[in-house]
């Protein structure tokens, strides 16, 4: 972490989608997707359920392979065909539903294919590398001693965010990272996305939560039933961001948020 | 890495900042966080010595021969091939799968050693070589049938089970029995050989010794590291009642012929794998195969290789194991690795403390289970019971062996300790 160069140019771009496809079967996941990222930026991705956004995530990760489409990375065209390829290049990625092994402790987990001197497990230094990590963000973990299972979904979360931090990324995916997360580790969650930031990396953030989004993200991009469907900035009104992602400026949100305003009278 | 001095001067201890946990310190903590263990379901090795206890007592009342120093050196004897098959064994349960050709596979072994060694002539180490390679072999295609075709590993195995039957009825001939000479270094060693008196002492002590100098060195890495480390008390107790169980072990084995260098040879490979498994990244890697392998796959490491590294070592195991049993017999035979080699190699894995769920285990389950299933079916011997008897009474402890699998790993699920 500490070692980061700090040689990128800010802006320069790193990462390159074009007309990026995705078919399951018959069911088209994603079709034609646009995406830039560029260092020292901050890229949310949000939609509604379905629109793709972990399926976009697992593309850049390796684990799932794009049907269709080029990835340029600092340049070069690259394919990510498995999830160690992406972890060598530079992408980091904490997944939705963590991936971590339960039965293995929190050292082990975090350093999982990554270990310390492969002949002779240095679990020393692992464990102090895993303190260190924990504690910049600002993590309650009991113990790194103790295996996954009996952590909370929150400390689990937190496991997964430190493990994308170890190998000093330049680019960091987090799906949903705050969902399981209480207040003070939320907002930790959002420092720790602007350090990330701040030392010239990129970082894609997926998240249902409008306000964290607003809180950090330097671009908004809006995924709609697996196409692109806009960009906004911080700035945008939250109208123009809702219709974007519902597909429409009448929608349930509006509705709802009418029908409110004709029940207390004075709502904004 | 500058980081890291900076907030270790700061925090008192790095894994101590945390008020809510209890530490267990010294001997009576030990005892504590052992018992918690165990009441939680995570029983480790208890199961076989609870095992051993009763199996002692039933059998040696109902024949004193069962203790006497000479059986249980022949306990040993007999104990290393099966005990080698079942240290591959743990090697597939560990990712969840399961190796049902070993018996057949190591039977194939003795088979080709009869006919490559004696029968065509090629010398000892070439033989040995021969099998080696055969079981990698085999190990290989069961690995590429599961990476390839996502094949269930009990079903390709059963296959590989008849295929491999069939294959050594096959290279045994009509004859189908050949025996190994009595003098040749291979049935000695299988029969005879016994390590010198001083040498077993000595090796009774090492794991005591090894014990105390590695435990003091992890403390004084720890403490540099700014880290807790545990007292010594809790170290040396643990050697001294390490070595104390072995010193009285060799002694009593040593009053009959002594420590076989077949279950040396054993043990070393008992030992090797456990630092595989624990101290290297393909260790580390195996587990996580067997907790979660879609995780394992996204954090970078190769699941096929891992997979196709568990189902050779494994097959390899049982070939060497069938080397080690028809040195034991001095005979290649059509019976060998049939009947319950299968049930007691994987039997041992189990009741030694490896789930066959997969993710849980270790190498030494395969020693200490070989050594519960040897003395049950050495006992039952002893007592002139037919084989119809013995294999239900085996089957038995197999069942009593998974439920309590099944049993601890529910209990551990409900104590938040997968």
């Amino acid at each position: 972490m500490v070692q980061a160069m700090n040689a990128r140019e800010k802006g320069e771009l790193i990462l390159r989608l074009r007309g990026i496809g995705k078919q399951f079967g018959a069911v088209t996941a994603l079709e034609d997707i646009e995406l830039d990222v560029h260092a020292g930026e901050v890229v949310a991705l949000v939609g509604d359920n379905g629109a793709g956004k972990s399926t976009l995530v697992k593309v850049l990760a390796g684990v799932h392979q794009a049907t269709a489409g080029t990835i340029e990375y600092l340049g070069k065209e690259v394919t990510l065909d498995t999830p160690g390829t992406a972890l060598e290049l530079g992408i980091a990625t904490v997944f939705q539903d963590l991936a971590l092994c339960e039965n293995l402790d929190v050292v082990a987990n975090l350093f999982l294919g990554h270990e310390l001197s492969p002949w002779r497990l240095d679990e020393v230094q692992m464990e102090v590398r895993a303190w260190t990590l924990l504690q910049e963000l600002a993590a309650r973990i009991p113990s790194v001693r103790e295996p996954i299972a009996s952590l909370s979904g929150g400390q689990r979360q937190t496991v997964a965010i430190a493990r994308s931090l170890l190998l000093d990324p330049k680019i960091i995916m987090l799906d949903e990272p705050t969902a399981a997360l209480g207040v003070a580790q939320t907002a930790e969650v959002l420092n720790l996305i602007e350090r990330v930031r701040d030392r010239g990396h990129g970082v894609i953030l997926i998240s249902h939560n409008m306000e964290d989004v607003r809180a950090v993200a330097d671009r908004i991009v809006v995924l709609r039933l697996g196409r692109n469907n806009g960009v906004f900035t911080a700035e945008s009104s939250h109208e123009d961001l809702v219709a974007a992602i519902t597909g429409a400026s009448e929608n349930s949100v509006s509705r709802r948020a009418a029908r409110k305003l004709e029940v207390t009278g004075d709502e904004k | 890495m500058t980081n890291d001095v900076q907030t270790s001067q700061t925090a008192p201890q790095l894994d101590r900042a945390d008020s809510r946990v209890r530490h267990d310190e010294g001997l009576s903590g030990a005892l504590r966080a052992f018992v918690d263990q165990v009441r939680s379901g995570d029983l480790g090795m208890l199961p076989v010595f609870v095992g051993l206890l009763l199996i002692s007592v039933v059998f040696t009342a109902l024949n004193p021969v069962f203790l006497a120093p000479n059986n249980l050196v022949n306990l040993l004897f007999d104990a290393a091939a099966v005990g080698l098959i079942s240290l591959g064994v743990v090697c597939v349960l560990l990712l969840g799968e399961i190796d049902l050709s070993i018996g057949s596979m190591s039977g194939l072994a003795s088979a080709m050693t009869g006919v490559l060694w004696v029968n065509a002539g090629v010398s000892l180490p070439l033989t040995i070589l021969a099998v080696l390679v055969t079981g990698m072999a085999v190990g290989a295609i069961y690995g590429f049938l599961r990476n390839r075709f996502e094949m269930p590993s009990f079903v390709a195995t059963l296959a590989g089970l008849l295929a491999l039957l069939g294959l050594q009825l096959y290279i045994l001939g009509p004859t189908g029995s050949i025996n190994l000479p009595f003098t040749s270094p291979i049935v000695r060693f299988g029969q005879i050989l016994i390590m010198p008196a001083w040498l077993s002492y000595m090796l009774a002590i090492l794991p005591g010794v090894l014990i105390v100098w590695n435990g003091i060195r992890t403390g004084q890495k720890r403490r540099a590291a700014n880290l807790s480390a545990r007292g010594l008390s809790v170290t040396l107790a643990k050697a001294l009642i390490l070595t104390a169980a072995l010193v009285f072990a060799v002694f009593y084995l040593e009053k009959g012929r002594g420590v076989p260098w077949m279950f040396g040879a054993f043990t070393l490979l008992v030992v090797l794998l456990d630092y595989a498994l624990t101290r290297t990244k393909w260790g580390r890697s195996m587990f996580a195969v067997g907790g979660n392998a879609e995780a394992a796959r996204r954090s970078g490491i190769n699941v096929r290789r891992i997979r196709l590294s568990a189902f050779m070592i494994c097959s390899s195991l049982a070939a060497l194991g069938g080397v080690f049993a028809a040195a034991r017999l001095a005979s290649a035979s059509q019976q060998a690795g049939t009947g319950d080699v299968n049930l007691n190699a994987i039997a041992a894995a189990v009741i030694g403390g490896t789930s066959l769920f997969g993710g849980r285990g270790s190498a030494w389950s395969a020693l200490l289970g070989v050594i519960v299933i040897m003395a049950i079916s050495n006992g039952l011997t002893l007592l002139n019971l037919s084989s119809s008897l013995r294999y239900m009474i085996t089957g038995a402890v197999l069942a009593i062996a998974v439920i309590v699998d099944s049993l601890a790993r529910r209990s551990r699920a409900s104590h938040g300790r997968a």
